[in-house]
């Protein structure tokens, strides 16, 4: 007899420009089953599932349901499939309530009046049923990303969808909520739905999912049942090579302090409440220090603060022995300060400029750069021409390409040149992996290890506890905007972390 | 003081039918800086039917025909806005801007091409919009921009259309993946706006006078009524509320010779200048926390993510 | 700001070309559609009366025509200048209108009532123009309020700020209430010098307003040019344009240069009307109170036909100037003037999406020389 599967993905293949992003992939998922696609950052899992979700139309290939072929041309046909979404980025309208998140696109109404009513009662049923627990009539824009995952989980359910996809959905979460997310993953198994689970992290796999199709530079690799695989085999599978899960360094040798943050605050862009709360901690020559933390507990906000992209409202910052805490941000890159942001692409680059007038980016006006207001051409040619060939920065036509024609990842390896080549005495890098795949990642860290073991301070805001427990020599987690621990990584256990980074525990100060 | 009231609602009304069509615009996520071209278009393509119908028609016949005539060229005009912005994904602001120049020279050229002098100058009869309550001289305008202030207002928190409109202003990629087309309803939107600058285009230029030289084309009511939708933060009643606040310090300059106000001698200059100085400083006191659909000004492509 | 981008992107030989290419396209489709709406107004005399004047433009009555467009044009080079400056720094300079509008007034005063040299007058234009486009700088970099809605407002506020000081209750000094206009600066007394010379080119045009500003306005785009391609100045106001976000950054103080890029703009577009009111082209009208001045709206057709290049602004210029003139010699019997003004809009409206024009030859140019690679391999 024939296997039972309830979609089929037979040869797809699709094609954006300059890039195949999938290449004649294959997936099949059973009925009630968790299913995993795993892939690194760029192997084709999110375009695989767009295209079954019919936001993109592949050049090639069939979807099939329950053996029959289908077309999938738009959201509402998948919709009538019954698949649904989660996407890894929340497709919630931030200033509409909760329930009008949900029913937005099968509004139940009478000639094109909303009534809502009726859709209340059944988002409230379906949250009882579940403990999916929401506010109905919140704005989403208040409640909190967990919650606003829960809203994404109702709108599949509130569809009726029988095959429920989910797009990376544990990077905003807590290691305990994601274990909860992992229990409300088994109701709907037992429901008898079924579940194709994105994701890197393999940890998740080997704990929820039935069987797993990995995919490889948007090439179909192999599936697997996951109660005959390891960790180990898969993460070979998604390489293509062994990896090294760990990061081989010295241990640390502590010099004088470099950076002194002295109960700084700083005050919320969006909400009312302070970002930062009197956060204090040093960090000296020669080690790693890292801030840990879910994204948004002010990771960023403090370092838009230390960097001096945002004014502090309380405290100070000393720098190698000077008062930084009103200093502009040239003055602090002056100083010795070096700072890999955490979104390339808003703060790192200027991605219509070629490539060496972003490696001169803070160092433009300098006098060798410039000579009495005019750039020096020839000396940014050669200054870029050399740190793209130390640092192996590949790019179309090296000094000259546009550095949004470039590769995620050599826009970032671009960045990191720049930085560490300003010999600072403090290097700020925030989520330097994000988005890249295991080689990049390999490079970045073992430069970061090269800074600490020249001398150099670092300090590194991760959200991916693996690179925190990996790379750092001391972690302060960071929570509601302020410090709430601090761990060495030998002697902690992520577990313990975790409870920390979702506010369970703090250490008293001075504790 | 009758006078202040009179001129305050007619010109008010202007301002608010235009701010409601760029709140429908907006919503859908499409700046539409060309209101005050849609609004030149509503008032040729109004004040020609005007002409061109014969004198023996019944006078709400000839409201009628007219007030469509001048919605359907807005809503005409209005999809050159609407074509550049969503299928080709032009920059909003430069491509209303250019519609805004066009508008005027299009006017001029039909202008000029019907009227007998071969001035831009054309005359018409006022007489069909007008009729009074107790001594106050009210066109047929302001019954209407009060009706279709409330239609706007269900239509916007109502209804079905409504919420999905808003989506596509605030986040398309959401309105997209639950299957809501984001380039009709951003089509709806420019149109509806179409629609609404047009008439109120006419109902600038058609009561007050019996004829108008089209070459100063409607002088900033279309970029005073962006303001006030601004003001009004993007919701209907709002937006009644700030058209009449400014509406108040136009009619001042229209009546200021003829009352009390003449003893200050300051001039029409004066009093013209005011609405727009009011604009700066309330914008200067409301920036900091602005209601602007999120999405608006970014034109939606289906492959991005 | 992200929108911007496509305006300010710096671009190599390559790509200049394609836009040159795309301009043109815009220019053909827009005088085609020109020609249709004189087709339908008159069919009869749409071609030798209609079309081929407009595209003589001032040749069809050379050379004073000529001088005419020249002497329109050194104005539109300034406020396309404008224009563009501010598009290379993110910024969409809607207010060229009214900065031309108190460059006027500055030029006017200094002439007319002060007797400066011309040269002062020309910089206190300047002057004025660049303090009326300080305030939508201010108001974007301190309180972030859109800079088209600011420019918008302050040029009526400065229109009608202009026009009262001029007109006075029909008793301003400067107002000639003959000619319901200024006072012209040839005829009033102590008119020595106040006007920009013209070093023999009236004679040679048979005008009378024909005089250097148009090279001045050249000189003044080159310099401009070498300023955003070649200073570290230029460098940063780009970078301000580009991604204000990474500009601040990497150290530079955006908002200094959000308020110098628009200083700098509205100086431009006030010299443009200082070049144009000192060369006698015409005189102020305080009466007009219902329109802006064209030549600052015909700066944004200017900046984006030249895709924001200092020195493409040259000639767009020259081209919207050459059709304005055309658009006038049109005989009024068959054909109203403003058919020039319908092509004008017509090309901007299509300068709007001419990125989407400039793929396209791009990929156009690029698949032909693939298929001539084809061919030699064949």
């Amino acid at each position: 007899m024939a296997e039972d599967y309830v979609i089929e993905m037979l040869h797809i293949t699709k094609e954006f420009p300059g890039i195949k992003a999938n290449d004649d992939i294959t997936l099949q998922l059973r009925r009630g089953e968790v299913h995993a696609l795993l892939g690194e950052n760029g192997a084709g899992k999110s375009t695989l599932m767009s295209v079954l979700f019919g936001l993109y139309q592949p050049e090639q290939g069939t979807i099939r349901k329950n053996g029959k072929e289908v077309q999938v041309r738009n959201p509402n046909d998948a919709n009538a499939l019954g698949i649904g979404m989660v996407h890894q980025h929340f497709k919630l309208v931030e200033c509409f309530t909760v329930l009008d998140n949900i029913i937005l696109g099968v509004e139940p109404n009478k000639l094109g009046f909303l009534q809502k009513a009726e859709a209340r009662k059944k988002v409230m049923a379906l949250s009882e049923k579940y403990g999916l627990r929401v506010d109905p009539d919140a704005l989403v824009s208040d409640i909190s990303v967990g919650m606003q995952q829960r809203v994404e989980i109702l709108k599949m359910l509130y569809r009726d969808n029988e095959i429920l996809i989910f797009d990376e959905p544990t990077a905003v979460l807590t290691p305990q909520e994601i274990d909860e997310l992992m229990e409300i993953m088994r109701g709907f198994k037992k429901e008898g739905k079924s579940i194709l689970f994105i994701t890197h992290k393999l940890n998740e796999i080997m704990a929820v999912a039935d069987r797993c199709t990995v995919l490889r530079k948007g090439k179909y690799v192999g599936v697997v049942d996951i109660a005959a695989t390891t960790k180990e085999e898969l993460s070979r599978m998604m390489v293509g090579r062994d990896v090294q899960l760990q990061v081989e360094k010295a241990p640390a040798h502590p010099g004088e302090v470099i950076l002194d943050v002295q109960d700084v605050t700083i005050p919320s862009a969006t909400h009312k409440k302070n970002a930062v709360k009197d956060v204090t901690f040093q960090v000296r020559a020669g080690e790693i220090v890292c801030l840990a933390g879910i994204e948004g507990n002010g990771q960023t906000e403090f370092v838009y603060g230390l960097t001096g992209l945002e004014k502090l409202s309380g405290g100070r910052i000393t720098f190698c022995g000077k008062d930084i805490t009103h200093a502009s941000i040239r003055e602090r890159s002056k100083a010795g300060m070096s700072h890999i942001p955490e979104d390339r692409h808003k703060h790192g680059l200027i991605l219509d400029y070629s490539l060496e007038n972003n490696m001169v980016l803070q160092r433009y006006w300098q006098s060798e750069f410039q000579s009495h207001g005019f750039i020096r051409k020839d000396k940014v040619r050669e200054y870029s021409d050399r740190l793209i060939e130390q640092y192996d920065v590949r790019s179309g036509q090296g000094s000259v390409t546009t550095a949004r024609s470039m590769s995620g990842g050599n826009q970032q390896k671009a960045i990191i040149a720049r930085e560490i080549d300003r010999d600072p005495k403090l290097l700020v890098a925030v989520q330097p992996t994000r988005g890249l795949d295991v080689g990049a990642i390999e490079y970045i860290h073992h430069q970061i290890v090269a800074q600490r073991d020249a001398g150099k301070a670092v300090l590194l805001v991760s959200l991916e506890l693996d690179e925190v427990m990996n790379l750092s020599d001391r972690i302060l987690v960071m929570y509601e905007g302020e410090v709430v621990g601090e761990f060495d990584p030998k002697t902690t256990t992520v577990q313990e972390l975790g409870l920390y980074m979702a506010g369970a525990r703090k250490q008293r100060k001075g504790e | 003081m009758l006078l202040l009231i009179k001129y305050t609602l007619l010109y008010g009304i202007v301002l608010m039918l235009v701010a409601l069509g760029g709140m429908f615009s907006e919503h859908s996520g499409i700046i539409n800086i060309a209101l005050e071209g849609i609004m030149v278009i509503g008032g040729v393509a109004g004040v020609l039917a005007l002409t061109l119908m014969p004198a023996s028609m019944p006078a709400w016949l000839v409201v009628v025909v007219s007030i469509l005539a001048a919605a359907v060229a807005g809503m005409v005009y209005s999809l050159l806005l609407a074509f550049a912005s969503i299928n080709l994904k032009a920059d909003q602001t430069i491509g209303g801007t250019a519609l805004n120049l066009l508008a005027t020279a299009v006017a001029v050229v039909l202008s000029k091409y019907f009227s007998e002098s071969g001035s831009a100058k054309l005359n018409y009869s006022n007489r069909p919009f007008l009729f009074s309550i107790g001594g106050l001289e009210m066109s047929v305008f302001v019954p209407l921009g009060l009706v279709l202030l409330v239609v706007s207002f269900v239509v916007m928190y109502k209804t079905r259309f409504g919420l999905r409109l808003r989506a596509c202003g605030e986040h398309p990629q959401a309105a997209d993946s639950v299957g809501i087309n984001v380039y009709k309803m951003r089509y709806a939107g420019v149109l509806i706006s179409g629609a609404l600058g047009a008439i109120g285009g006419m109902a600038y230029i058609v009561p007050p006078v019996q004829t108008w030289n089209f070459e100063v084309g409607v002088a900033g009511a279309g970029f005073l009524a962006l303001a006030v939708m601004i003001f009004g933060q993007w919701k209907p009643f709002h937006i009644f509320g700030a058209a009449m606040f400014f509406a108040v310090f136009k009619s001042l300059a229209n009546i200021a010779d003829s009352t009390f106000l003449a003893n200050l001698g300051w001039s029409s200059n004066i009093y013209n200048m005011m609405p727009f100085i009011a604009s700066m400083i309330i914008l200067a006191f409301t920036s900091k926390n602005s209601m602007a659909p999120k999405a608006e000004g970014i034109p939606y492509d289906k492959g991005s993510r | 700001m992200e929108k911007k981008k496509m305006l300010s992107r710096s671009g190599g030989g390559r790509s200049a070309f394609v836009s040159v290419l795309a301009a043109l396209l815009c220019i053909v489709i827009g005088l085609v559609c020109g020609y249709l709406v004189l087709l339908a107004i008159n069919a009869e005399h749409a071609w030798a009366d209609g079309f081929v004047r407009i595209l003589k433009g001032g040749f069809y009555d050379a050379p004073y025509g000529v001088g005419r467009t020249l002497a329109n044009a050194a104005p539109l080079v300034m406020t396309g200048l404008s224009v563009a400056f501010a598009f290379k720094t993110g910024l969409f300079n809607i207010g060229a209108a009214g900065q031309y509008t108190l460059g006027a007034y500055g030029a006017l005063y200094c002439a007319i009532i002060l007797h400066l040299p011309w040269y002062v007058s020309l910089i206190a234009s300047a002057v004025l123009g660049g303090l009326w486009g300080a305030i939508p700088g201010l108001f974007k970099a301190y309180l972030n309020i859109n800079e088209v809605i600011t420019s918008i407002m302050f040029n009526w506020i400065g229109l009608y700020l202009v026009n009262e000081i001029i007109y006075a209750g029909g008793t301003g000094p400067m107002y000639d209430a003959r000619n319901t206009r200024t006072l012209n600066l040839r005829r009033m007394e102590g008119a020595e010098g106040v006007t920009i010379p013209d070093f023999g080119l009236n004679d040679m045009f048979q005008t009378n307003s024909t005089t250097i500003a148009i090279f001045l306005s050249i000189v003044v785009a080159i310099l401009i040019w070498v300023v955003l391609d070649k200073t570290t100045f230029g460098y940063e106001l780009k970078a301000v344009g580009l991604n204000k976000n990474a500009a601040r950054y990497a150290g530079i103080n955006e908002k200094k240069n959000l308020v110098l890029s628009m200083v700098i703009a509205g100086a431009l577009a006030g010299f443009g009307a200082g070049l144009y009111y000192l060369s006698g082209v015409s005189e102020w009208n305080p009466l007009n109170s219902t329109t802006l001045p064209a030549m600052g709206f015909n700066g944004i057709s200017v900046a984006l036909l030249a895709s924001s290049n200092p020195i493409g602004t040259i000639f767009s210029a020259l081209f919207i100037s050459h059709i304005t003139v055309g658009g006038s010699f049109l005989s009024t019997r068959y054909y109203p003037t403003e058919v020039a003004d319908l092509i004008s809009g017509i090309i901007i409206y299509l300068c709007a999406f001419s990125m989407l024009f400039r793929g396209k030859i791009a990929k156009l140019l690029s698949g032909k020389r693939a298929d001539k690679t084809g061919t030699k391999e064949g």
